[in-house]
């Protein structure tokens, strides 16, 4: 499997991470090794096979969907988290552009 | 008496005599990472002070005659799980100034018997490795020689136990992250089945492996430890309400009669040190003595563990990482755009292992390639899970090496991260299948590096792996 500079830019952005261009060319050269090792998969038949999505044998776990108390000081210690805000709110950059 | 290397049930003991007092301990252990720490590098945050004021406070309850188990007793955690109100960083940059809200439950329930917090330990960054190389707060030292990695992602979390710089710690492991550290520093250290403790609280990395498990001197500490961990938690709907045994009395019986099974596949590896094979099969004889009876098996699917591992991890694990964008927590690098502001402040806080994660599990993941990979990893992660039901019914547990090979020096694979997730060949298999495993340490190479022997159980099995670790240990 080659992955090339192009598959990487395009991961990379869907995943938003800023990358310079030569750790582009060295994540390309890494991840096609990764993943020609991954091909191997290809040897296993799984053509009876249903995939496993989790081990617990659980299912439907609900719960009631309740607000829960929260103290003054945890809301507090969430917001002391914010990188920017004003007041006691969230400032975001803008997310909708005016054109 | 050199109070910081006790274990768990000496600790206990001690207090509880009134040999000492538990501020005597911390202070003991304290003590002895101020005096190791700038070489081993195995904690990020030191809590010195919550520390002395938790004993403190133990001490009283040890007056008052309220004792548990954990009374008193000191222990470090890794700095991928939440402590509320303790600085929590995941090893990461972008985490660098969080302090957590919210707390693990393993970590509430431990803290609730008055056990006391000395910090947090280094770690792979968001437990991403297999070294301890990939910490952004510089890599942990193995404290049998410097010159070697303590293993990952849980690295400072087993080079603290081993060093004797806390009496347990608590860690994580997804796909074999408690185990390879613990043999790579020769602590005991047990993987839970998916689902026995609650991960509420882990930064998580993959939702589906994710475990929290204890490092600890002895398998009967380990087994302790077990026991106040494990249980169903309403804050993590995977969690389990089966019946705790009581781990530590089990751990303690005989265990003449039991099935031994030996897979094939783990002492026919590339690479694979002979020393530490001749090891685990010295102590397979051992067993056998006792009246277990041995029995080679096959795990046919064990080679292609780490493919299927390294497909279904990196696709949850870019899903999971997708919250750290710079903008609610963390350390934000303030840009032009919105998007930049994500892009360059996980560019920034994430470390190279992250990204390289991230962008793996993205592809896997993205249009066109979802089936070939992801789903058919799926499909490959059924077939490991029932090779181990097959052997399962055949025998009680499985004994292999835990690695098949000592600690690497620091350096060696950094630069080559195929052959860095090929160290977990051995490690994988059961995290795939959601069963439980544990390392115990079983004395030292020519190298002087510590042997790790891995138990591995059936799901849910954790007495029957305890029993049997337990025995191996106390016949080193």
């Amino acid at each position: 499997m080659s992955i090339s500079r192009s598959d990487v830019e395009h991961v990379a952005k869907l995943a938003r991470i800023h990358l310079s261009e030569s750790e582009k060319e060295y994540y390309a050269e890494q991840l096609s090794a990764i993943f020609g090792y991954i091909d191997q998969l290809n040897e296993v038949d799984t053509t009876q096979v249903e995939g496993t999505v989790q081990v617990t044998g659980l299912s439907n776990i609900a719960r009631e969907d309740m607000v829960m108390e929260c103290s003054q000081d945890v809301v507090q210690d969430i917001q002391n988290q914010f990188p920017q805000k004003s007041c006691d709110l969230l400032q975001v950059k803008q997310i909708l552009s005016d054109t | 008496m050199e109070l910081h290397t006790l274990s768990i049930a000496e600790a206990r003991k001690g207090l509880d005599d009134k040999q000492f007092s538990s501020v005597e301990l911390t202070q003991a252990c304290l003590a002895r990472i101020a005096q190791r720490n700038d070489e081993i590098n195995a904690f990020i945050t030191v809590t010195e002070e919550l520390a002395l004021a938790e004993a403190q406070k133990a001490d009283k309850r040890i007056a008052q005659g309220e004792v548990e188990m954990l009374t008193g007793i000191p222990f470090g955690v890794k700095d991928a799980i939440c402590v509320q109100g303790v600085r929590t960083t995941g090893a990461a940059k972008i985490l660098d100034n969080y302090t957590a809200p919210y707390e693990a439950t393993v970590i509430t329930r431990i803290r609730k018997q008055g056990a006391v917090l000395l910090g947090k330990q280094n770690c792979d960054g968001f437990s991403h490795g297999a070294s301890n190389e990939n910490s952004m707060y510089g890599p942990v030292k193995n404290p049998t020689d410097t010159t070697k990695v303590p293993g990952g992602s849980s690295g400072g979390s087993a080079a603290a136990v081993a060093d004797n710089q806390c009496i347990f710690s608590i860690g994580g492991d997804t796909g074999g992250s408690i185990r390879q550290p613990a043999s790579f520093c020769g602590v005991v250290g047990m993987r839970p089945s998916y689902g026995r403790n609650s991960r509420y609280g882990i930064m998580a990395l993959a939702s589906s492996l994710d475990t929290i498990g204890p490092f600890a001197k002895t398998v009967e500490d380990a087994a302790v430890l077990m026991e106040i961990m494990a249980g169903h938690d309403p804050k993590d709907a995977t969690t389990v309400a089966d019946h705790i045994p009581d781990y530590r009395k089990k751990s303690q019986t005989d265990i003449a009669g039991l099935k031994i099974g030996v897979p094939k596949e783990y002492f026919s590896q590339d690479g694979a040190d002979q020393e530490v094979q001749e090891r685990i099969y010295q102590n397979i004889e051992a067993l056998e003595t006792q009246g277990c009876s041995i029995v080679e098996v096959s795990l046919p699917h064990t080679k292609y563990a780490i493919a299927a591992y390294y497909v279904l991890m990196s696709s949850e694990d870019s899903s999971n990482l997708a919250r750290l964008d710079g903008i609610r927590y963390g350390v934000q690098e303030v840009q032009d755009t919105l998007y930049n502001t994500y892009s360059n402040s996980r560019a920034e806080g994430f470390p190279e292992e992250v990204k390289r994660r991230i962008m793996m599990g993205t592809y896997a993941l993205s249009a066109g390639y979802y089936d070939a990979y992801y789903k058919k990893a799926q499909k490959v992660r059924t077939c490991i899970a029932q090779d181990f039901e097959t052997v399962f019914s055949q025998v009680d547990v499985l004994v292999s090496p835990t690695s098949p090979f000592t600690a690497f020096g620091i350096g060696e694979k950094s630069q080559d991260p195929l052959s860095m997730y090929l160290a977990d060949v051995l490690v994988s298999p059961a995290s795939l299948a959601g069963v439980p495993a544990l390392s115990v340490p079983v004395g030292a190479a020519s190298n002087g590096l510590p042997i790790g022997l891995q138990v591995i159980g059936p799901r849910l099995g954790e007495s029957c792996v305890l029993q049997v670790g337990h025995n191996i240990f106390n016949n080193q």
